[in-house]
């Protein structure tokens, strides 16, 4: 074996140990610069990122009372990888005593936290949320018993509460977000909340604010270490924005105690700025009621109730205006000079043909009587006259050119459409029938004034809502135009004015016909104290639904007028009896500040015309 | 004559592989900080710490160095066999001395240090085969030659193994291979070695078939060349030539089957699972491969200039076992990135050349023997903790020279070094 040539053998074992360092080299260079996944894995083992949540934007009322604020609450978070360590399987029995619960709803949770269908983002480094909205004192157990359970860990969150039991409807909720949530804004992870139903969700961007992170560093047993690089990467939250509303707390809360058992809703709306000062829909609840643990089987109970107290009914609920509607008749056919303040039709009283009268008073009437003493066939004529003023012409086309006329100009009040530049996020269209829809009912030439006569009298097809009813009688106190009905009180939604079809001039007759009603006419049991001069229509609507719904709108004072109030009581009998003083002691105490008819107050608030109506 | 040498000394050592031999002491101790620092350590210099006793260690090395440069390096190489025999019995008494640390029985309680005996063990083997095989009378001719070095490398390692139950220290003492293929084993001996490593793992990867196939198709090749030289060789060499490639691949086709058997149905299920997750055949973050799958995304994690002294957070959050010990180089890979862990090896192999050039330039068989049973230590150590760290290599625990903490394994690598340079100090003084 041996010969002179072994020394060359060093360069044999120079060269294995060459390659074995060149291996190893290349080894280190597809770990460390062509695979760019450790650093992320990495980062998912040993540092946790907390989510820094903001405290959600206060809301305040138009008097800058403080209407919803935070409350803490803990949620148990779970890493799932932790939990297990490889001395330690995961205490249930601890963890269960401490939670108050048993072993079999821990199995049921934690499988369903691992279900990937149920729990789209999940990750067994990441904390899940194992249950949330919990109080201090739910989690106090938890909290001693935390040190021997690796992988569990409690969260500070905020949640809602109330100084009032009231406006919920407008204030709306918050709830977790759905996977809907989360694919349509990455900003939102699983678990997070987000307003869920009016000023809420409308302007939840605004009352969120921005999450903060906290970048922490964890050890193998799930313990935390401390911040990561000194929080050079964290990220500090930035508190919601605080809202002021457009409503007068008071106000709400008065037109809430008078709905008392009964269906229906009231508005309030400033006519000068279009600002809503009270929306108020019953049946109603406490908002405190859809927060915390209990937000779930309160929600089911609300909405499984047949009164359907979720529907927001001021915006939502649609019903036929009846002789509110005159309003706009008489408007609208004056513009199109079917009428003047002075044209006379009879009314030959509860007997008249096809549109009758419902109780006797003098004939023939002038435009001022006719709203006074809300004359149906005077509205019906001159609805008729309206639209055969230029006859039916070859193929009903006349006819049907000025029903559009017709349309064209009620839609400029605000109906049959909705408020699309509002911040209302619930709202209906209301109806006002187009020429295509009669057409397809009745045929081109098959329909005419007659056909459609129940509209005269606002008990036709056409249907508004509550809002829409408010917004009309601002339109009148403003005397041809509003401004969008909006909730937060803000100065660009102010610029939203919109001018009605009708010419400013037509409007005085037609204020004073209103005020006469309040003075001589269906309201002068609900004229205002303090001798207010104030402005009503009644309305009393025939509906399939049993009793007639009663209906006003007005405002007050006549002059100068501040407060404009739409009222729908359903099936509560006379527009008058119901509605009038509803809207009337609205008026008196935003007005006055105080409400002097409290024999009044106190009987309209006690009366309960619906038993199905709960209290929530 | 001694003052003589003492004034040498510092003239003729190698200053070169004592630079390399500080460099990585110091890189090393910053690793042990980066790799055991916690936050709320107050003093990186306090014995309470790892920082602070494996600098004492540090001391302890340099000390003996300085040692071991000041004897005469005759009573190195006279003492070679009584060291040998004094380790022997330390190796057979130290379980009944040992405490029981994590199921091995391999350290000795000495008052505020615990040793590990099997570190220096090696050093006292590494000199008795070097005695040995530079005697007047010894020749490297056949076989029959190696039996007695055999011996004095397999006692201590049965020792190692069965006694102390410690695989990866005696695994070592194959590294002294290296020395006895520079010495005139033949080189046919490390080509198996490879072979048989490589047909192993193709078979259980690929399966036995595929196994089969490749060295059906080497030999298919190396039969041809065989035919394309015929110009050249005799027709009675290549008779032979060819008759030795068919009985090698007939072989290794016993063997890929036996491999494949052996896995399948004479293995324990836990080292089957930790051979599968090594090959890449099994995915178990959990269990075997818990420790390589969090090392390997500790290094991953530091790209290519890392995250910085003392930034390391996988290794500082402890999700790398051993990271002070066997898997310091995670903490290298993870605070130094693509950049630093390549400087390192880049370091580790300038020494292992280093030393084999101080090796050939000796004059004398002891000291030329030496050098390489050092140098195959450091490239052997090397390639298995490396590789395991990459996870390229089995775990098996061993140290990376210099660089991991803890007393024994850096005082038994000094020593190494240091009778090393103490031999090649006086070269010229040993004329034969």
């Amino acid at each position: 074996m041996i010969n002179n040539d072994l020394y060359k053998r060093q360069y044999v074992i120079a060269a294995i140990a060459i390659l074995i360092v060149a291996i190893y080299i290349v080894r280190l260079f597809a770990l460390q610069v062509v695979d760019k996944s450790a650093r992320e894995r990495a980062e998912n083992i040993a540092l946790v990122h907390q989510t820094i949540y903001p405290p959600r934007g206060l809301i305040y009322d138009r008097n800058g009372e403080l209407l919803v604020y935070n409350q803490p609450i803990y949620e148990v978070l779970m890493v799932v990888h932790d939990m297990n360590t490889k001395e330690h399987s995961f205490d249930t029995l601890t963890f269960c005593q401490a939670m108050q619960i048993d072993r079999q709803a821990f199995e049921h949770r934690m499988a369903e936290i691992r279900d990937r269908s149920k729990n789209k983002g999940y990750s067994q480094y990441r904390p899940q949320i194992y249950m949330t909205q919990l109080n201090s004192s739910d989690v106090a157990p938890l909290q001693e018993a935390l040190y021997k359970l690796p992988g569990v860990s409690i969260r500070k969150r905020t949640l809602r509460d109330y100084t009032y039991a009231s406006a919920a409807q407008v204030l709306g909720s918050i709830g977790e977000v759905n996977q809907r949530d989360i694919d349509r804004d990455d900003y939102y992870q699983s678990g997070d909340y987000s307003g869920r139903d009016g000023i809420e969700r409308t302007y939840e961007k605004v009352l969120r604010g921005q999450k903060g992170v906290e970048i922490l560093m964890r050890d193998n047993r799930g313990c935390i270490q401390g911040s990561y690089k000194n929080g050079e990467n964290d990220r500090l939250p930035v508190a919601g924005e605080n809202i002021t509303l457009t409503l007068d707390i008071q106000l709400q809360m008065l037109a809430e105690q008078l709905l008392q058992g009964k269906i229906g809703s009231a508005v309030a709306i400033e006519p000068s700025t279009g600002e809503i000062l009270a929306l108020a829909s019953n049946p109603t609840w406490n908002p405190a009621l859809l927060i915390g643990r209990q937000r779930s089987s309160n929600y089911n109970a609300l909405l499984n109730d047949p009164t359907k107290p979720l529907m927001n009914r001021a915006t939502q609920a649609q019903y036929s205006p009846g002789s509110t509607f005159k309003i706009i008749q008489s408007l609208v056919c004056l513009q199109e000079g079917a009428i003047t303040p002075n044209t006379l039709y009879p009314c030959s009283g509860p007997g008249s043909t096809p549109i009758k009268c419902t109780h006797h008073h003098g004939s023939p009437v002038h435009l001022l009587n006719a709203i006074e003493q809300s004359c149906n066939p005077y509205f019906w004529q001159a609805f008729r006259d309206m639209l055969e003023k230029n006859g039916y012409g070859k193929n009903n086309e006349n006819f049907r050119k000025r029903y559009q006329l017709w349309v064209d100009d009620v839609q400029t009040f605000g109906l049959g459409q909705r408020f699309a530049d509002s911040d209302l996020s619930e709202q209906s269209s209301g109806s006002i029938p187009t020429v295509a829809q009669y057409d397809k009912t009745y045929g081109k030439t098959g329909w005419r004034a007659l056909t459609i006569r129940s509209n005269s009298i606002g008990q036709g097809e056409v249907l508004v809502t509550p809002l829409q009813l408010a917004n009309v009688a601002a339109t009148v106190a403003n005397g041809g135009y509003y401004i969008t009905p909006h909730l937060q009180k803000c100065d660009s939604l102010l610029e939203h004015v919109h001018h009605t079809a009708v010419d400013d001039k037509y409007f005085p007759v037609v204020r004073a016909g209103m005020g006469r009603v309040m003075t001589n006419g269906t309201g002068r049991h609900y004229a205002l104290p303090d001798s207010i001069k104030s402005a009503g229509k009644t309305g009393t609507v025939q509906n399939r639904n049993g009793r007639d719904h009663a209906i006003f709108i007005g405002f007050a004072p006549l002059d100068n007028p501040k407060i404009a109030v739409a009222v729908v009581v359903e099936n509560a009998g006379f527009g008058a009896t119901w509605a009038a003083p509803v809207a009337s002691l609205m008026m008196e105490q935003y007005l006055t500040d105080t409400i002097r008819r409290t024999d009044l107050f106190n009987r309209i608030s006690t009366s309960v015309l619906n038993s199905n109506v709960k209290h929530y | 004559m001694s003052t003589r040498n003492s004034n040498n000394i510092f003239r003729q050592v190698d200053w070169l592989t004592i630079g390399l031999f500080l460099v990585l002491v110091m890189f090393g101790w910053m690793n042990v900080l980066g790799a055991s620092y916690s936050f709320d350590q107050t003093s990186y210099f306090s014995f309470d710490y790892r920082s602070g006793k494996q600098l004492v260690w540090i001391m302890g090395a340099l000390l003996m160095g300085f040692v071991i440069l000041m004897l005469d390096w005759r009573v190195i190489e006279m003492s070679s066999y009584v060291l040998y025999g004094g380790m022997l019995l330390l190796l057979i008494a130290t379980p009944f001395l040992a405490h029981d640390i994590k199921g091995s029985m391999s350290w000795i309680d000495l008052g505020p240090v615990r040793l590990q005996p099997a570190e220096f063990a090696k050093i006292t083997t590494a000199l008795a085969l070097s005695k040995f095989m530079s005697g007047y009378d010894y020749k490297l001719r056949s076989w029959h030659d190696l039996l007695i070095p055999f011996i004095i490398m397999g006692v201590p390692m049965v020792i190692i193994m069965v006694m102390q139950k410690e695989t990866g220290s005696a695994l070592i003492f194959v590294s002294f291979f290296l020395m006895f293929y520079r010495m005139g084993m033949t080189g046919i001996v490390l080509l198996i070695g490879a072979a048989a490593v490589v047909l192993f793992v193709l078979s259980l990867v690929a399966g036995a078939w595929t196994a089969v196939a490749v060295v059906g198709a080497c030999a298919a090749i190396a039969i041809a060349f065989l035919f394309y030289r015929k110009w050249k060789d005799s027709r009675k060499w290549r008779l032979s030539q060819l008759f030795i490639v068919i009985g090698f691949a007939i072989v290794s086709s016993v063997y890929c089957y036996a491999c494949h058997f052996a896995f399948e149905k004479i293995l324990q299920p836990h080292q089957r699972t930790r051979i599968e997750v090594l090959l890449g055949l099994k995915d178990d973050p959990q269990g075997a491969g818990y420790n390589v799958m969090q090392s390997k995304i500790a290094i991953g994690s530091g790209g290519v200039l890392g995250k910085g002294f003392l930034n390391g957070t996988q290794t500082k959050m402890n999700f790398v076992p051993e990271q002070a010990t066997d898997f310091i180089f995670c903490t290298v890979g993870e605070e130094w990135g693509f950049a630093g862990s390549t400087m390192l090896l880049i370091l580790y192999l300038s020494l292992i050349l280093r030393l084999l050039s101080i090796a050939e330039r000796q004059k004398d068989q002891f000291s030329l023997i030496f050098c390489y049973c050092v140098a195959g230590i450091f490239l052997f150590h090397l390639t298995i903790n490396v590789g395991m760290v990459l996870g390229l290599v089995p775990v098996i625990g061993i140290p990376l020279p210099f660089l991991s903490y803890g007393g024994s394994s850096l005082w038994g690598f000094s020593i190494l070094l240091f009778i090393l340079l103490r031999l090649d100090a006086s070269r010229f003084e040993k004329m034969r």
